[in-house]
């Protein structure tokens, strides 16, 4: 039950928020009700849960079946956490509707819990869809000037991806020995190797848009760009790593031998990836797109840790899904209170944050240092162990995707220098007081990076029992 | 054991706490006497340390695991031998003298700024403790990499400063660029012998279960890292830059102690070095042409501070050419003796631009021996040291690097001694233009000349005796010496290699590069003793003077190629190729979108409410699925 009501939670209260018209009403609805998800999450990810299970579309033996290993715990958690984090530290926006902004905002987390909790394909799909749609009004409304050419391409994109997938699921389905959507079923599925091969590319492409890897990445600059922001954050905080996650729980498992013989085509695009999009980074003007493509650069890396199949990288992957969330978003965090405080967000008209607000630039400097993964941070971890993943597969992919390391440095502490540093630009000088919300969630999210970068272990206890069962048909 | 280690680590980092977060509380003074307080504290518990070690021996102590999964395990592990407890005396106890020294030199800083300052500086001292105490490579990464972050914040301390903050971002990128070879080392190690612990690595068991390729793999890719970390050819470019940070900053990461980290994690590791033939002689030629560049360079720079830096970079040569001909302790030697007089010439720099009022040219100096006598003495024991004169420090370990240099092939002593000679010339050129001579400031400035206050010249003093004793710890044999500090690393290096020269041959190689060194000098002081360097006219001197044009090299070569690319993937293959391949299919639906588009009405509540009624009526499948069965039986089928 516990992981029903954890599903249920931000569902009742996104209908609830439809009848709160008031701003402030709103918005302590929304945060009171993340703040009971987070703390179910906790209690999931730290004390356990036993799996749900129900009848659902009896005719085609779909069953609602929820059930959390380590690799879900540790997405659960990474949702638990940003939500209300992102309520808090954008509650002084000017948002619109914002009981409908918010009801949205919680319709997706409850796609997002949904897809990494269902244990059955059908229902993984069904949550799938749930969470992108919301986001879809979300951006065609809120977002800047131009959200409806944007997220039409976003749209159209992650669903193409969609239905690509839901055909593979029918595929596989049809060849289930008991005709069942249970992932246990799915994987026991009779396919032929050309029907391995095809539900794998089907598959495949569904989450390689998600994540993305390199070249299916152009919807998310543009998307990250004109999102509002706290929808940009939930973005590439949590829903990327819907992408990842498919991989992990659904692609990897179910098609082996198909996963494994493309090793080398996936770990190699995703490295190319990796290193484009970090010179692209280096390039960028805008803070948004700078942010989006670092992050591109960082998914790309885990692809390709998960696609050595060592599990060396995999406990990476796992390590740095959670961590990249928490960096991302500290990073956001700044980004917004910088454009809704200035009104730009281009680096050239910004500089002389850490004269105008110390405490706002040492936090930058903070999660910076966090993006580019030094030791006692959390990404550290994550990276020294996918980068080990990486050079066991072949230490030249290793050593070229190391270069990101040093192009990470580069497009990192441009970004902190033409932000912080400098004398006061006019831009900065009409930045007010700090705002206080926002800041005591970046306080609150550096303690987490700095806990889980010193002590890993926290997060290695939770994830562990999923590496045994990945690999394993 | 284990409380005195762990507190040795912990008082710096609770001085960084403490100031960093207090940084709007405290006043100046709280915040002066608490970090140099907790580095005193620390260098206390340091001694008690190597005092521990000297009867008991090396001890290792557990902390908690760092990475623990089913196949693969970092302990969070710290060590005190031989070679860490050295380090620890020499990193905390020059450490708390440029504290103390800084209290007085950031004196004209705001509260918050002076806070900020000392917090840097004690994160720093936490990171390089960890540096040289951890148990394995990977806790050796992370003081490697966290010496890199407190660089990068002290030399943009002053952060308003355009300049500053591109020096930091270079000495962090270059360093990274090493980084990168350790790291991928740390991985080469991982893979071929499943630990990084030193206890398990450094064993003739493993050196076994690796091949030559393997060992010499390792061995370059470590060294990649040194030469980030410790200025080498071809990552050394960062160093010099670095002067753009507070003075004592310079004595303190970019002489005495982070950039020798190099020097400690090839010590370390010797019995992989020792093992690849190939890889020492590049360590060696990479060093003594380090040093060389350097030199020349020095030779024609006028800013105090970036004499001083090159000399680092040449001297920091030498110490590698020791490592490439197998002298470690030699190259320890080298480093403790330059941690004293490099330290102590940048904090006498340091006084020297107090006094002068941030000017940092040497040509608008002249004559200040009147006016700062203390700092006048302290730089010129410093000069006498470097330039290897008898009985000072610099002598017996700069000698006992050429000597092992010369057995092992006498080219690289005679370019060490070339090198000896530059090193002499430049230090007293430096000198004498800067000390002797008519004064060439500004009347204001002559009017203001003062010495600088007892925070400042204690350190001076302290650092100066050290400077011109320091010899004593290292005395060969031949001189009748014991030599204390080979036999204090034979548990690290091994048993004291006798170098296979005669003892005439010694003599006459000692004679021959003190003899050299001391005309440098004396050519130095009377070809500067009247006038100061002028402009360069000479190609040759233009050309050092302007640093061999490496850095319009690597400008040109290498940074403008990779900024070209990055426009070329951004404008052309991002936004013309890939972009216009999706949006081009993306208009194609659009335009059959365009039919369908009645049903939007653009009120969102509708949308929200279809959707709720969608999700509600899934949820009643759950007990009556009458219509999705049909649908789904039909696609079915």
């Amino acid at each position: 039950m516990l992981l029903l009501s954890t599903l249920c939670i931000p569902f009742i209260a996104a209908i609830i928020l439809l009848f709160v018209k008031h701003n402030e009403k709103a918005n302590y609805v929304a945060i009171a009700c993340s703040g009971v998800t987070m703390a179910l999450a906790f209690n999931i990810a730290f004390n356990g849960a036993t799996s749900f299970d129900a009848n659902w579309i009896l005719s085609i033996n779909a069953r609602f079946l929820l059930s959390a290993d380590g690799l879900a715990k540790i997405l659960v958690l990474l949702t638990g956490i940003s939500f209300p984090a992102i309520f808090i530290a954008t509650s002084k926006n000017e948002i619109k509707n914002r009981n409908q902004f918010l009801s949205l905002m919680l319709f997706t987390q409850t796609g997002l819990l949904g897809v990494f909790l269902a244990g059955d394909a059908l229902l993984f799909y069904f949550f799938w869809e749930l969470a992108l749609i919301p986001v879809y009004f979300l951006c065609s409304i809120w977002g800047g000037e131009k959200r409806v050419a944007i997220t039409f391409k976003f749209f159209i994109y992650t669903f193409l991806g969609s239905l690509l997938m839901l055909i593979g699921i029918i595929l596989v389905y049809t060849n289930t020995p008991d005709h069942s959507f249970l992932i246990g079923s799915f994987k026991s599925a009779l396919l032929t190797k050309g029907q391995q091969l095809t539900a794998f590319a089907l598959f495949f492409t569904a989450f390689a848009i998600k994540m993305p890897i390199f070249p299916l990445h152009t919807w998310q600059p543009d998307a990250y760009e004109q999102s509002p922001t706290p929808v940009t954050m939930v973005l590439s905080a949590v829903m990327v790593k819907m992408g990842l996650y498919g991989v992990m729980r659904w692609l990897l498992p179910l098609f082996p031998a198909a996963s494994l013989s493309h090793a080398h085509f996936v770990v190699t695009l995703s490295i190319i990836g990796v290193l484009y999009a970090s010179f692209i980074a280096i390039r960028q003007d805008d803070v948004k797109r700078l942010i989006a493509y670092s992050s591109i650069a960082h998914i790309g890396l885990m692809s390709a840790a998960l696609f050595t199949f060592k599990s060396i990288g995999v406990q990476g992957v796992m390590i740095q899904l959670f961590s990249h969330g928490i960096n991302v978003l500290g990073l956001w965090i700044i980004a917004d209170i910088i454009e809704q405080q200035t009104g730009t967000r281009s680096m050239k008209a910004l500089g002389g944050l850490a004269k105008k607000q110390p405490t706002l630039a040492i936090l930058l400097v903070g999660f910076a240092f966090a993006n580019i993964a030094l030791p006692l941070t959390n990404a550290f971890v994550g990276e020294f162990l996918m980068f080990n993943a990486i050079f066991q597969f072949s230490p030249w992919m290793a050593a070229f995707a190391g270069v990101s390391v040093v192009l990470a440095a580069i497009y990192t502490l441009n970004m902190v220098q033409k932000i912080a540093y400098g004398e006061v630009s006019d831009a900065i000088n009409k930045m007010q007081l700090p705002n206080k919300n926002a800041q005591s969630i970046l306080i609150v999210l550096l303690v987490i990076v700095f806990v889980t970068g010193v002590y890993p272990q926290l997060l290695f206890n939770i994830s562990s029992d999923t590496l045994q069962q990945l690999f394993v048909k | 054991m284990k409380l005195i280690i762990g507190l040795i680590v912990l008082w710096p980092l609770i001085g960084f706490l403490f100031n960093g977060l207090g940084r709007n509380i405290w006043s100046k003074k709280v915040i002066a006497y608490n970090a140099t307080g907790f580095i005193l504290i620390s260098f206390v518990f340091s001694v008690l340390a190597f005092l521990n070690v000297q009867s008991n021996g090396a001890a290792t102590v557990h902390f908690f695991d760092f990475i623990n999964t089913a196949n693969f395990k970092i302990p969070f592990d710290l060590k005190v031998d031989a070679l860490s407890s050295l380090f620890l005396l020499v990193i905390t106890g020059v450490g708390s003298l440029i504290h103390l020294y800084s209290t007085a030199y950031m004196k004209e800083e705001e509260a918050p700024h002076y806070a900020r300052y000392f917090a840097y500086l004690n994160l720093f001292v936490f990171s390089m403790l960890l540096l040289v105490l951890g148990d394995n490579y990977v806790i050796m990464f992370i003081g490697w990499e966290g010496v890199g972050l407190c660089s990068y914040l002290l030399i943009g301390y002053w952060f308003t400063n355009a300049t500053y903050n591109y020096a930091a971002k270079k000495a962090f990128v270059m360093n990274r660029i090493g980084d990168l070879g350790f790291l991928l080392a740390i991985f080469w190690l991982i893979v071929k012998l499943g630990t990084v612990s030193y206890g398990s690595v450094l064993t003739a068991q493993s050196l076994a279960k690796l091949s030559t390729t393997d060992i010499t793999a390792i061995t370059l890719l470590l060294f990649v890292g040194a030469m980030g970390k410790s200025a080498q050819i071809p990552l050394y470019t960062w160093l010099p830059d670095a002067m753009a940070g507070p003075t004592p900053v310079s004595a303190l990461i970019h002489a005495a102690t982070m950039v020798t980290a190099g020097i400690y994690m090839i010590t370390r590791s010797n019995l992989l070095f020792s093992a690849s033939e190939l890889t020492q002689h590049v360590v060696a030629i990479v060093g003594i042409s380090t040093a060389l560049l350097a030199a020349t360079i020095a030779i024609k720079q006028n800013d105090i501070k970036k004499v001083l830096a090159y000399s680092t970079v040449s001297q920091l040569g030498y110490m590698f050419l020791g490592l490439g001909v197998g002298a470690y302790s030699g190259a320890v030697f080298h480093v403790i003796t330059h941690a004293f007089f490099k330290a102590l010439l940048f904090l006498g720099a340091g006084s020297v631009i107090h006094a002068m009022h941030h000017e940092q040219d040497i040509r608008k100096m002249g004559g200040l021996k009147a006016k700062l006598p203390i700092t006048h003495l302290t730089f010129l024991i410093g000069c006498i040291a470097i330039a290897g004169v008898p009985p000072f420090s610099g002598f017996f370990s700069k000698d006992e690097i050429l000597a092992a240099a010369f057995a092992k092939n006498p080219i690289y002593w005679g370019l060490g001694v070339v090198g000896a000679a530059m090193t002499a010339f430049y230090m007293f050129r430096l000198y004498v233009t800067t000390f002797l001579g008519q004064f060439r400031g500004t009347q204001d400035q002559a009017h203001h000349l003062h010495e600088s206050p007892s925070a400042m010249t204690l350190p001076l003093i302290i650092l100066a005796v050290a400077s011109a004793i320091a010899g004593a710890i290292g005395i060969p044999e031949l001189m009748g010496g014991h030599h204390w500090l080979s036999h204090q690393l034979i548990p690290i290096v091994g048993e004291v290699k006798e170098v296979a020269l005669s003892h005439s041959t010694e003599w006459a190689l000692m004679g021959a590069s003190v003899s050299i060194a001391v005309i440098a000098l004396l050519v130095a002081i009377n070809r500067y003793k009247r006038q100061a360097d002028d402009e360069p006219q000479t190609a040759l001197g233009k050309f050092l003077y302007h640093k061999w044009y490496v850095d319009e090299l690597y400008e040109n070569a290498i940074v403008q190629p990779l900024h070209k690319l990055a426009g070329f993937l951004k404008e052309i293959i991002e936004k013309n190729i890939i972009d216009g391949a999706v949006n081009g299919t993306g208009k194609l639906v659009q335009f059959s979108a365009r039919k369908i588009r009645l049903v939007q009405n653009g009120q969102v509540g509708y949308y929200i409410l279809f959707t709720v009624v969608g999700i509600i009526l899934l949820f009643l499948c759950w007990f009556n699925d009458v219509a999705i069965i049909r649908f789904f039986n039909n696609l079915i089928k």
